[in-house]
């Protein structure tokens, strides 16, 4: 079932991406699978506005038409919302929107969404409930301060109910991590800061369920889970391609990346 | 005003506990009140204050009403996108208390003055934007506001010994707080620098001089019929503000103005100059921008002056 969602994901990203003719399009297939691995395995959401449901924060909001994808195979959004993407006066913008139905924070400036994660986790925390906040970054975003300021504050402050997924795809929007600000080595680094860390297949939906169950949620440490990703992942001119940060597709490409994608099945 | 906030958000934490408190390191003999009685909802984030304010964020969301409290630069204009995308986005009681208005940090230099927060800030859209001109105007700011639905930013001047005379504590949302009558001159005034005004205003009646003064301390929501009445009684308006004139009261008041067509000149007093590189007590910053006492005096005897002509 994870592999047709991860595919369904992925067909809605082409569709709406051409459809719209806009770019973001490796972004968002690069999470495909650990949005998959959230929404239908491991985020705890009885109801989409329950105060005790777990929390997902976007931080990396550029790949949200992988999010707007899953929230329609949820049901939390209908069809016709979904095709407002990109539109006049739509709640899906190329950034999510909290206002959108199953959105727990509107991100779309990098650096952010961690230290807002942090502070859920502390209220939920100082309310003595069990739900957990997950905060997906991107690598580039380990380029701001910020982020490890909230590293710091989560970490001093035992926040083990505070997951922090990194997509580790080694690109950002204008060249590869390690050419433009190096973060190697990424697990020594949130080691250092008393994070507890797992590396894990980004692509691989039952290792993220698995490593996330085997999680302690009563320790004393944040957890990150670093997810080595292809950028770009399931269309095969995309993957590891700068250019697909920002292009839309031409017909032909659409019609190969539809191709490819079944072929990933 | 440090006094005023810390004892007023006790008491307010006291009887409710959604009220939490953060500070960027900041606080000393200050805070000690807090932290002692709430322990537990007192968090010194270290000096980060773009996650304070995220942090805050992610608190509010969950239902908390957080304070985060920094010297106003720090406060304010560090995490000032984290400001606009978090509680003003999301419409969230995060409260930003900034401490030091003006040159209020005096000889700690340019990094601490504070001269463009309500620049920055009055035009967020739906953020309550409060300027308390002494402590007991402050307490009473608070108290009307802590529990907002949305943010709110306290600018709260360092002195906690000033008493602005005829104010008594007085604050309304929303409106202007008439601190003396007269018929020669209006002035508008922001901040604990009406206490110099207030001097003035004095020195003035000696000289048979006899001002209206209001203070302006609802920068947002602005006291626009407060501010229509008065101003369409005068044909020469003061404002009077430790702050660059561009952004702060004196630009509110020239945009009111405008919008309603209104037969009323406005005279800006504010900080004109680029205070890079200079120090010396807040009376010394503040006299050579025109803002102290005699400044003031010789600036409504001269708009008086031009009146006549």
């Amino acid at each position: 079932m994870s592999q047709t969602l991860s595919y369904d994901i992925r067909k809605i990203i082409l569709e709406q991406s051409k459809r719209a003719n806009v770019g973001h399009i490796g972004s968002a297939l690069s999470i495909v699978e650990i949005i998959v691995a959230l929404y239908a395995h491991a985020l705890h959401i009885p109801k989409v506005n329950d105060p005790e449901r777990d929390r997902f924060i976007l931080s990396k909001g550029h790949a949200a038409l992988a999010l707007y994808a899953m929230l329609f195979l949820k049901g939390y959004i209908s069809g016709t919302e979904l095709n407002t993407y990109y539109g006049d006066n739509s709640i899906l913008g190329t950034h999510p929107e909290q206002s959108l139905s199953g959105v727990d924070f509107s991100t779309g400036s990098l650096g952010m969404g961690l230290s807002v994660g942090a502070g859920e986790a502390l209220a939920a925390r100082l309310h003595r409930s069990r739900r957990r906040i997950f905060v997906l970054i991107s690598d580039a975003e380990c380029n701001e301060g910020s982020t490890w300021e909230a590293v710091m504050f989560a970490a001093h402050h035992k926040l083990s109910n505070l997951i922090a997924i990194i997509d580790l795809n080694g690109q950002q929007a204008f060249g590869y991590t390690d050419q433009v600000l190096s973060l190697t080595p990424m697990i020594e680094r949130w080691r250092a800061f008393n994070w507890d860390v797992h590396e894990v297949d980004g692509h691989d939906i039952s290792e993220i369920v698995r490593t996330i169950s085997c999680l302690d949620n009563t320790t004393s440490q944040p957890h990150v889970l670093i997810a080595r990703t292809t950028f770009g992942k399931g269309v095969s001119y995309m993957e590891n391609e700068i250019k697909w940060h920002y292009l839309p597709m031409n017909d032909e490409e659409y019609k190969q990346a539809l191709n490819d994608i079944k072929d990933s099945i | 005003m440090r006094a005023a906030f810390v004892k007023t958000l006790v008491d307010l934490a006291a009887r409710d506990s959604r009220v939490v408190l953060l500070t960027g390191d900041l606080g000393f003999m200050v805070l000690e009140l807090f932290r002692e009685k709430y322990p537990d909802r007192f968090f010194n984030v270290g000096v980060a204050e773009q996650n304070m304010v995220g942090v805050a964020t992610g608190l509010a969301a969950a239902g908390f009403i957080p304070f985060v409290y920094s010297i106003t630069p720090f406060a304010v204009l560090r995490p000032l996108e984290f400001i606009r995308n978090g509680p003003i986005h999301h419409r969230l009681p995060v409260r930003i208390v900034g401490i030091g208005a003006g040159f209020d940090y005096s000889h700690q230099g340019i990094t601490h003055f504070s001269l463009e927060d309500v620049g920055v800030l009055r035009i967020q859209p739906e953020l309550t934007v409060i300027a308390p001109a002494d402590g007991a105007q402050a307490e009473s700011a608070i108290r009307a506001t802590w529990n907002l639905p949305g943010p709110v930013y306290y600018r709260l001047g360092k002195n906690d010994t000033i008493t602005v005379s005829g104010l008594n504590g007085r604050f309304d949302l929303g409106r202007l707080q008439i601190i003396s009558e007269g018929h020669d001159a209006l002035v508008i005034a922001m901040g604990t620098i009406t206490n110099e005004v207030m001097a003035a205003d004095k020195q003035l009646r000696e000289q048979g001089i006899a001002c209206k003064i209001a203070v302006l301390a609802s920068i947002n929501p602005v006291p626009i019929d407060d501010l229509i009445c008065l101003l369409g009684d005068f044909s020469t308006v003061l404002t009077i503000e430790d702050h660059y004139v561009v952004g702060g009261i004196g630009s509110l008041v020239s945009e009111i103005v405008a919008d309603h067509g209104l037969a009323c000149k406005v005279l800006r007093l504010g900080v004109r100059m680029n205070p890079n590189s200079i120090t010396g007590s807040a009376d010394y910053l503040l006299r050579i921008n025109g803002l102290s006492c005699s400044g003031i005096v010789d600036a409504v005897k001269k708009s008086l002056r031009e009146a006549t002509h």
